[in-house]
């Protein structure tokens, strides 16, 4: 076990050193730099006065060097400065976090609790009225992008409620604040919710036909305990490997329902900044989101450890 | 059509027809359809049999039979849909008639009175729980005893099975175990409330030769141990010979023969029945290959019908040697030939003028 959490650290290292250079390249093949953007809105090309800022903010510099100046800054905890606000990055990014992170967790909660009961519900009344009406429910949640679906949401409040819940960096209380955070965490999560109880039917269909549910129900246990403790505990197992791929997927829902709802989050400000091409900021907040991912990655393969007996992680 | 014989194979049956006295269980007109898209299949269609204190009983026959379909049945744990008992079934275990039951009812009964050993043990396990805890759950359901009082009954049943090391075990997982320990799992928490009836459904059949054989003691001391009546479901009838005193045949969902070990392998009266006991290897048939015996392993020629479509007359027409037209058009009256040997055939008379196998 030991021995395989330090090579699964090792492994994380260099998925992280992989996707710092894909990172760099990719924002670095995307046209024109943050001096075209500022020149041609401007509408005046001065080669001399472009020149000038390219080299004040290093752009002239080799690729590679470039590249090297941001991973020894990132060591030292340096993320250089925004190109935009000129403030440092870390100082930009770090207040903005919280909110997102939020806004993300109480969405995979949402998507969690609302998936996993459906789906067995589902399951366990298959084809019935009530299967096929949560069907039709996951396949919209699956088919409607969550910017119209957060549309929809704000518009119904407008309609009937004539008030729009306002994003304030100063809530009175934490459920002001959960509050005001659940609605978009709703609409971002229903697609995930969508994709967990899909997900949470087939693997409670596949584990009712078992030969040990029919143990269960020769032993005399109870339906629901036959359900929830025997058939679940294992068909939540495939369902955890998918939270871990929506955790990282959330984020780029997070993008338009933080502009949709107004939110001074992370994701709205890293669309804002890949049209500026703030480098620092976009290659640093990626780089964040990235080990965001790995790392949730990580914790979901430790969970199955604690999950299924079956599975050990030793050499 | 066959419903018509569905219903006088019992009436010609009048000593099944009325429960005798002390019986532990009697099961009349057991009657399980599965409504599938092909269309009406009779799993299980007007079985009768009763069981004694302490006896063990073998229903025999090939897949697809109902040998499964009736022991499932008892449990009431046929899926429905698209399975169902018909309503003119009557199960009475120790008096209780048990198809009266609600489900809640039956609840208790299922793991307490009646329990079951299932054919794969490698599968019948709950991966993600502890053996111990999985023994443990019908001490709970059944037993009223605290979580402490029923792991420490859990590492009793574990010894009782014979497993070496019971208090180490009872915490492992099923992937820890091999398929003989786990089938003795099985047999922990299928005997763990003491039942009046123990069903074993094939409890051998996915076991290693070596290992059946200890299974099959196990389950025989443990009946003797703890007075169980068992009911022994298998297609091999060297199982039979070993563990049982009294044998049904069974064939397309139907009893067919019915007669006490002895009755069975010395003096069949159903082709069937003459037909399963040739198709088992003897040494002495491969030896005899030099001798006037052709020395080769008999087999039932043709399949087991499918059981939504069953021929008009006997099931077995169409693949017994025996057969004539009568066979073929009209369904064999279920009679008692000779004192407790029963048997479905219009040729039984000439069946038992040949020899066995």
């Amino acid at each position: 076990m030991a021995t395989y959490i330090i090579r699964r650290f090792f492994l994380m290292i260099l998925t992280l050193i992989g996707m710092s250079i894909l990172i760099f390249v990719m924002l670095r093949l995307v046209p024109g730099n943050i001096s075209d953007i500022l020149f041609d809105a401007a509408g005046m090309v001065n080669e001399a006065d472009k020149a000038r800022l390219e080299a004040e903010l290093g752009l002239d510099k080799p690729i590679i060097v470039q590249y090297w100046t941001w991973i020894s800054g990132l060591m030292t905890g340096d993320l250089g400065y925004a190109y935009v606000s000129e403030k440092p990055a870390l100082d930009e990014i770090l207040p903005r976090i919280p909110v997102t992170a939020k806004l993300a967790l109480l969405a995979l909660i949402f998507s969690v609790l609302i998936g996993v009961p459906l789906g067995v519900i589902s399951a366990v009344k298959q084809d019935s009225i009530l299967d096929y009406s949560l069907r039709v429910f996951s396949l919209s949640g699956l088919s409607l992008p969550s910017f119209w679906l957060a549309l929809l949401i704000l518009m119904a409040f407008v309609h009937y409620f004539g008030w729009i819940p306002i994003y304030t960096d100063k809530p009175a209380s934490i459920w002001h604040e959960i509050g005001l955070l659940s609605i978009p965490a709703l609409a971002v999560g229903f697609r995930a919710s969508a994709l967990i109880m899909r997900l949470t039917r087939s693997s409670m269909l596949e584990v009712l036909r078992q030969d040990y549910i029919r143990t269960a129900r020769a032993k005399g246990a109870s339906t629901a305990s036959v359900n929830y403790n025997h058939a679940l505990r294992n068909a939540v197992l495939p369902v955890i490997t998918i939270i871990g791929i929506e955790a990282a997927f959330l984020i780029g829902g997070l993008i338009v329902t933080e502009t949709v709802f107004n939110i001074p989050g992370v994701a709205r400000f890293l669309v804002e900044a890949i049209r500026w091409r703030d480098y620092p900021i976009v290659q640093n907040l990626v780089m964040f989101i990235a080990v965001v991912t790995v790392v949730v990655n990580f914790l979901v393969d430790m969970a199955y450890v604690l999950l299924d007996p079956r599975i050990k992680y030793d050499d | 059509m066959t419903s018509t014989n569905a219903a006088t194979a019992p009436a010609a049956n009048p000593k099944a027809a009325t429960p005798a006295e002390g019986a532990l269980l009697t099961v009349q007109d057991l009657t399980t359809y599965f409504f599938t898209r092909q269309g009406l299949v009779k799993a299980v269609d007007g079985v009768s049999f009763e069981l004694q204190r302490g006896e063990t009983l073998a229903i025999v026959g090939e897949s697809g039979c109902g040998k499964s379909i009736t022991a499932l049945s008892l449990m009431r744990l046929v899926p429905d849909p698209p399975g169902r008992i018909l309503d003119k079934s009557r199960i009475v275990l120790d008096g209780v008639d048990v198809m009266k039951l609600d489900e809640s009812a039956m609840r208790k009964v299922r793991g307490n009175d009646i329990s079951m050993i299932f054919q794969e043990p490698m599968t019948s396990l709950n991966p993600v729980m502890t053996v111990g805890d999985q023994i443990a759950e019908v001490l709970l359901l059944h037993q009223g005893m605290t979580k402490a009082e029923a792991t420490a009954k859990a590492v009793d049943m574990l010894r009782l099975v014979k497993i070496p090391t019971p208090e180490q075990r009872v915490r492992e997982y099923p992937h820890q175990l091999s398929g003989g320990m786990r089938q003795r799992v099985m047999i922990a928490i299928a005997v763990a409330c003491n039942p009046k009836v123990l069903i074993a459904d094939e409890p051998t059949t996915a076991l290693d030769v070596t290992i059946q054989a200890q299974i099959l003691d196990l389950i025989v001391e443990l009946q003797k141990k703890l007075g169980t009546a068992v009911i022994l479901i298998t297609h091999d009838l060297g199982v039979v010979a070993e563990a049982a005193q009294r044998v049904i045949v069974m064939y397309a969902g139907r009893k067919v023969e019915e007669a006490s070990v002895e009755d069975l392998f010395g003096a069949s009266l159903h082709p069937y029945t003459r037909g399963l006991l040739a198709s088992i290897p003897r040494l002495d048939l491969i030896r005899g290959a030099e001798d006037t015996s052709p020395g080769r392993l008999q087999e039932i020629p043709g399949i087991v019908p499918a059981l939504h479509d069953l021929p008009k007359g006997c099931a077995f027409a169409p693949r017994c040697t025996y057969a004539d037209e009568r066979c073929k058009a009209e369904y064999p009256a279920y009679e008692e030939k000779r004192p407790g040997h029963w048997a479905a055939c219009w040729k039984s008379e000439i069946v038992a003028g040949g020899t066995n196998g």
